[in-house]
């Protein structure tokens, strides 16, 4: 393998507000409206919200992998990745599991309601650096949910990547998000590997594991390959850790698998320390961290 | 930084210059504890009597002057589908805080690191912070008390007057020019060549008491390596989660943000309410995964975050040394034993 080390541009095209050293926008809150509620499977809908004001809504911008945060005042304010493209300014899309107070909530309040939204906050997924490679989009779960966003960036810059494949793994074919999309994505040139664990009798796909997908995937392309790939792995921990491992194993440098993590963030702002990992705020250094700082945080897997 | 001297008996006109047109913070005495202990606490002082500059360590912290336990940072309106809301950072006029310890001058720097000197400064500490204007004063170690250890024995900013007793005089170091500007008011003058020497002899004095001490050498590393260490356990078993800790703690400044409505819905609140990371439910996410569901797991995290990744991101520990947390913690675990665990010493 070729151990020439990559460059690095210190000056790269990160997302940079002024929002971040002025006192005034700490507490400065878009009023959104809910402008669609799409139910995606019984526990997820796929929620789009619209900036009110059009002068905010045009400056508002994000990167793929970045959070916002989303209240509904009087019950609760919490994080949620964004599953859109960034280059649509018009509606947030946001897919949403109804799991606690807020979330049941926001499943019932309908499209009109007016919502809180703070952000965009966190790290992202540095696409343009996995330009002219491949890339592997890898998701567990609704780890679909912030993938939708890489996703939709691919789609959008389809002549900037070489291959580019899509592995999809849940549990039961009843919980795959975002169906409608997959012909799209296909058409857009995007492999799309999806694996369930329980299949129901009308499933016809792969059975097993994701890990089983990934192997097969990387086991149909040489070392070549690998070494002009990226990975984005998106999924609960005990499944990024998995894949990262197995992919460490053919051959891709940690440096080039980034994670998503998900914590229960109450700030955004490297603040309230409650989305720490060890001694890190997943609000500042990530949400999206390379796989190598993943392993050498305490306790994040 | 000027340095004047002044006779104590200038102090009470000191005290009342201020106090005519200001609010007035400051150490009182709070009656007796079970030992016939004398207790004190931070407190708004009427009058110059009142205040106990010579008081030990409080109880509790000054924190939450600058960081109120409970703190609405919105209030909304609410109008069907729709809402308006309102914004308040809660300090509409200046303070003094009139005899703060160096430990509690170098625990808000500490904050201040955070809560104002990074991204995303907080405009509700800011408030306050910077319309608090600060005396400090010289102490003697408590038994707990480790600051020399933390290095924060002394302050060397954050303050605007610090006040060292010298026997009859006070020696004072000036910060602020609001500070130099109301010391013309009262008698004070250079110090002189025996003044110096005194100063030095107070400063030897009080590093002779020390009774605790915490080894801090390579305690970042230490921790790192020390992180499956079987103490974390035993300390686990022994803490009781309560959060007492971090409640008297004057850096901790971690945070639940909920919101409320009123019965009549019709109007709402967000509060930003300080918590603890030893609380059980602190890393718990929505659909209920606990990432620390242990005891010992987030009473390992709170040593982390004090005396690993603060220093790692600014240098120096947040744990300040005042010892409130040993002598507050319900099961007895005190800061020097556990880190003198970690490193394998005996105890």
């Amino acid at each position: 393998m070729d151990h020439r080390l990559a460059f690095h541009d210190v000056i790269p095209h990160h997302h940079r507000y002024l929002r971040k050293t002025d006192l005034e926008s700490f507490e400065h809150t878009y009023k959104a409206e809910i402008t669609s509620v799409y139910k995606l499977t019984e526990h997820e809908n796929l929620y789009r919200v619209r900036i009110m004001d059009s002068e905010d809504r045009r400056h508002f911008s994000f990167q793929p992998g970045q959070f916002i945060m989303l209240e509904l005042p009087g019950i609760g304010e919490g994080p949620f990745g964004i599953s859109s493209s960034p280059s649509n300014h018009e509606d947030i899309e946001l897919c949403i599991r109804t799991v606690g107070n807020l979330t049941g909530v926001l499943a019932r309040a309908g499209r009109g309601t007016r919502v809180g939204l703070r952000g965009p906050f966190g790290t992202s997924f540095p696409m343009a650096r996995m330009h002219g490679g491949n890339v592997l989009l890898i998701a567990g779960g609704l780890g679909l949910a912030p993938l939708r966003s890489p996703i939709a960036y691919v789609q959008e810059h389809r002549s900037q990547f070489d291959q580019v494949d899509i592995i999809y793994g849940t549990k039961e074919p009843s919980q795959l998000l975002f169906t409608y999309q997959y012909a799209m994505w296909k058409k857009d040139d995007l492999g799309l590997h999806v694996i369930v664990e329980k299949p129901d009798p009308s499933w016809t796909g792969a059975v097993g594991l994701i890990t089983k997908v990934v192997e097969d995937v990387v086991a149909g392309h040489d070392a070549l390959f690998i070494e002009k790939t990226h990975a984005i792995v998106c999924g609960p921990p005990i499944m990024f850790k998995f894949v990262c491992d197995l992919l460490s194993k053919k051959g891709l440098p940690m440096h080039k698998m980034f994670v998503s993590l998900e914590r229960r963030m109450h700030c955004g702002m490297g603040k309230c320390c409650r989305c720490n990992v060890g001694s890190t705020y997943t609000c500042l250094k990530g949400p999206v961290f390379d796989f190598w700082t993943v392993m050498n945080l305490k306790e994040a897997i | 930084m000027l340095f004047r001297v002044f006779e104590k008996s200038e102090l009470p006109a000191l005290f009342g210059l201020l106090a005519e047109k200001n609010t007035i913070l400051g150490p009182v005495r709070k009656g007796l504890d079970a030992h016939g202990k004398t207790l004190y606490a931070y407190n708004r002082v009427a009058q110059f009597s009142d205040l106990a500059l010579d008081y030990t360590t409080t109880k509790i912290s000054g924190k939450r002057f600058f960081l109120p336990y409970h703190e609405d940072l919105a209030t909304y309106r609410l109008n069907d589908r729709d809402w308006t809301r309102a914004v308040d950072y809660h300090m509409d006029r200046p303070a003094v805080f009139f005899g703060l310890h160096a430990c509690d001058i170098n625990a808000l720097n500490r904050l201040d690191k955070v809560l104002l000197l990074s991204d995303y400064p907080v405009p509700y500490y800011a408030a306050k912070r910077r319309n608090i204007f600060i005396i400090g004063v010289n102490c003697l170690p408590q038994p707990s008390c480790f600051c020399r250890s933390m290095g924060t024995d002394t302050a060397m900013h954050g303050f605007d007057l610090f006040l060292t007793d010298i026997g009859g005089k006070y020696f004072a170091e000036i910060l602020s020019s609001e500070a130099y500007h109301l010391m013309k008011d009262i008698r004070t003058a250079e110090p002189a060549e025996a003044d110096h020497e005194l100063f030095v002899r107070a400063a030897a004095e009080k590093n002779r008491k020390f009774t605790a001490r915490v080894d801090v050498t390579d305690l970042c590393k230490i921790l790192d390596m020390e992180f499956q260490s079987p103490v974390w356990d035993q300390w686990g078993d022994k803490c009781l989660g309560c959060g007492s800790c971090a409640s008297v703690c004057p850096t901790c400044y971690c945070y639940g943000v909920e919101e409320t409505v009123d019965p009549g819905l019709r109007l709402a609140r967000k509060t930003r309410t300080l918590y603890s990371c030893t609380v059980v439910d602190f890393a718990e996410v929505a659909g209920g995964h606990n990432f620390r569901p242990e005891r010992g797991t987030r009473l390992k995290y709170r040593y982390y975050h004090k005396h690993r990744g603060f220093v790692e991101a600014y240098e120096e520990s947040l744990c300040v040394g005042c010892g409130r947390c040993s002598e507050a913690c319900l099961a007895g675990i005190t800061v020097p034993e556990v880190i003198a665990s970690v490193r394998g010493e005996e105890q």
